[in-house]
């Protein structure tokens, strides 16, 4: 059965693209027939950090609109032929999207898709609404800093009452806190919050952790998806994410100062 | 107008009793001297002449009698008239003033529910909503977290096993228990009930209510902060204690 997974957050600027990227990548290299969506309709970035932007013809909005079918408009990936890319469109807005046309192509990926990796905008209007109404399983991205954490809960707060799943009494979506851009320096100097502070405030279950890194950024600007840099620490963070994900027992890493033996893992709450 | 007792017992009813709540300004007086008082009582109203022509009024002589000073209410209330005020009841004055009120038509009201007094000054009143309070049995049970920006409403009492996220608010017309952190809004008795509580077993809430009464995160006492605590409402007071 195919699962649907959003990558959220509430707050902007804190990796969902990245993750929903990285995610969806890893899930495809497991050999999982994976496609990526991505939401934020108007601000089209999902491509660019795939590397796929010189292939864009169609886009979401146009198979919304029926002016293209779902095989057009889907994109292969270059690096892992498991993996597909539905682009936004940049000209139009977030109302181009309606809930019955985005139930149409989430039902219509489901019949050829293991999972469906749907990339969220920021904010909670219509399309983080959308982006999330239809969902199984919810990754939330949060940096370690109070606004954000608040933004995240506000939006584990729709999760648990305006999805499809709450509104139809199922079972409630399975949420998991990313917490990212984690700096356990910064933590030390008391700049940041702990891995320990969020958990209490979002009481979470933890999928990991993925540090700040340099790697992400130039990963963003070559068009490859983090996890594909093996070497990188926050494309190892990414594995173990999907690894954890898939029902593996990793122990949690980049909690504690790179400094620290590599082998000495912390284990989360 | 007719009261006639012949008249047909079929008749459909014309009136109705309710009970129903108002927002009426109350005139505390504390001194004696009536010229004084009127003088003062002009220039208020110069202030807002739109707000208090013929705005309701209730005297407030409690102050007054306690200091010992005695006031001849019928003169006081001509003052009051003058001033296009209309004064529809009193409270808090002895007996002689009292009957001078009823002889001019003025209701008395007791005093069981007079102003907030100066060690509860940190607390502020809401108006409970204007509707009586009625024995609802439904309690609402919650085992999921409530998250920022949620709000839960239970016409009886409220059970909530998970944490109350800051930006979250929690109503209910009788008790709240938060069986973990609570730290978002908990009202309690928001009909108006003073004998409803709140529990929870970690207090670090944005603003705790009871019966409109209420608290704000920035007046709760650090010794209270981060324990399990009970809050309940003692002569129109919070009391918040510690139930370790």
């Amino acid at each position: 059965m195919a699962r649907i997974i959003v990558v959220t957050s509430g707050k902007g600027g804190v990796g969902k693209t990245t993750t929903s990227a990285a995610i969806a990548m890893g899930l495809a290299k497991k050999g999982h027939k994976t496609a990526v969506i991505d939401f934020d309709v108007g601000l089209r970035n999902l491509d660019l950090i795939m590397g796929c932007e010189r292939r864009v013809v169609y886009d979401f909005v146009n198979v919304i609109n029926g002016e293209a079918s779902l095989n057009q408009a889907l994109i292969r990936d270059k690096n892992c032929k498991q993996l597909y890319i539905l682009p936004a469109s940049q000209t139009r807005d977030k109302d181009a999207l309606s809930q019955e046309g985005v139930g149409k192509i989430l039902d219509a990926l489901k019949k050829d898709f293991k999972y469906i990796v749907c990339d969220s905008p920021a904010g909670i209007e219509k399309g983080a609404h959308l982006a999330m109404y239809f969902a199984d399983d919810a990754f939330v991205v949060t940096n370690p800093e109070v606004s954000s954490v608040r933004d995240s809960d506000r939006m584990l707060g729709i999760l648990a009452s305006k999805s499809r799943r709450a509104e139809r009494n199922e079972e409630p979506i399975k949420e998991y806190l990313l917490l990212s851009r984690y700096s356990p320096d910064r933590v030390k100097l008391g700049e940041m919050l702990s891995v320990d502070d969020v958990q209490e405030i979002l009481s979470l279950h933890l999928l990991g952790v993925i540090p700040e890194s340099k790697s992400v950024l130039n990963a963003s600007n070559s068009g490859i998806p983090v996890i594909l840099d093996e070497k990188s620490d926050a494309g190892q963070a990414y594995a173990d994410i999907v690894a954890r994900y898939l029902g593996e027992d990793r122990p949690h890493r980049f909690i504690d100062d790179k400094k620290g033996f590599f082998g000495k893992f912390f284990g989360s709450k | 107008m007719s009261t006639d007792p012949h008249k047909t017992p079929y008749a459909p009813s014309v009136l109705e009793f309710k009970s129903s709540t108002f927002s009426v300004p109350v005139l505390v007086l504390s001194s004696d001297d009536l010229v004084a008082i009127e003088q003062q009582l002009q220039e208020k109203i110069s202030l807002a002449p739109e707000f208090f022509r013929n705005s309701p009024l209730v005297l407030d002589l409690q102050e007054l009698n306690k200091k010992g000073y005695d006031i001849d209410f019928a003169v006081l209330a001509d003052i009051v008239r003058k001033s296009g005020l209309l004064p529809i009841g009193v409270r808090g004055g002895n007996v002689q003033q009292n009957k001078q009120a009823l002889e001019l038509l003025i209701p008395v009201y007791s005093i069981h529910s007079s102003g907030v007094s100066a060690d509860t000054q940190k607390q502020k009143t809401i108006m409970p909503t204007p509707e009586p309070v009625t024995d609802s049995a439904s309690t609402t049970l919650i085992t999921q977290p409530i998250r920022s920006g949620q709000r839960i409403y239970s016409s009886g009492d409220l059970i909530i096993l998970a944490q109350v996220s800051a930006g979250a608010e929690i109503m209910a017309e009788g008790n709240i228990h938060v069986y973990s952190t609570l730290r978002g809004r908990a009202l309690a008795g928001v009909q108006g009930n003073t004998e409803a509580r709140i529990f929870c077993s970690d207090l670090q809430a944005e603003l705790i209510s009871i019966a409109g009464n209420y608290k704000i995160s920035e007046d709760l006492d650090e010794t209270v902060r981060k324990k399990p605590v009970q809050i309940y409402l003692q002569n129109q007071t919070l009391i918040i204690k510690d139930i370790a």
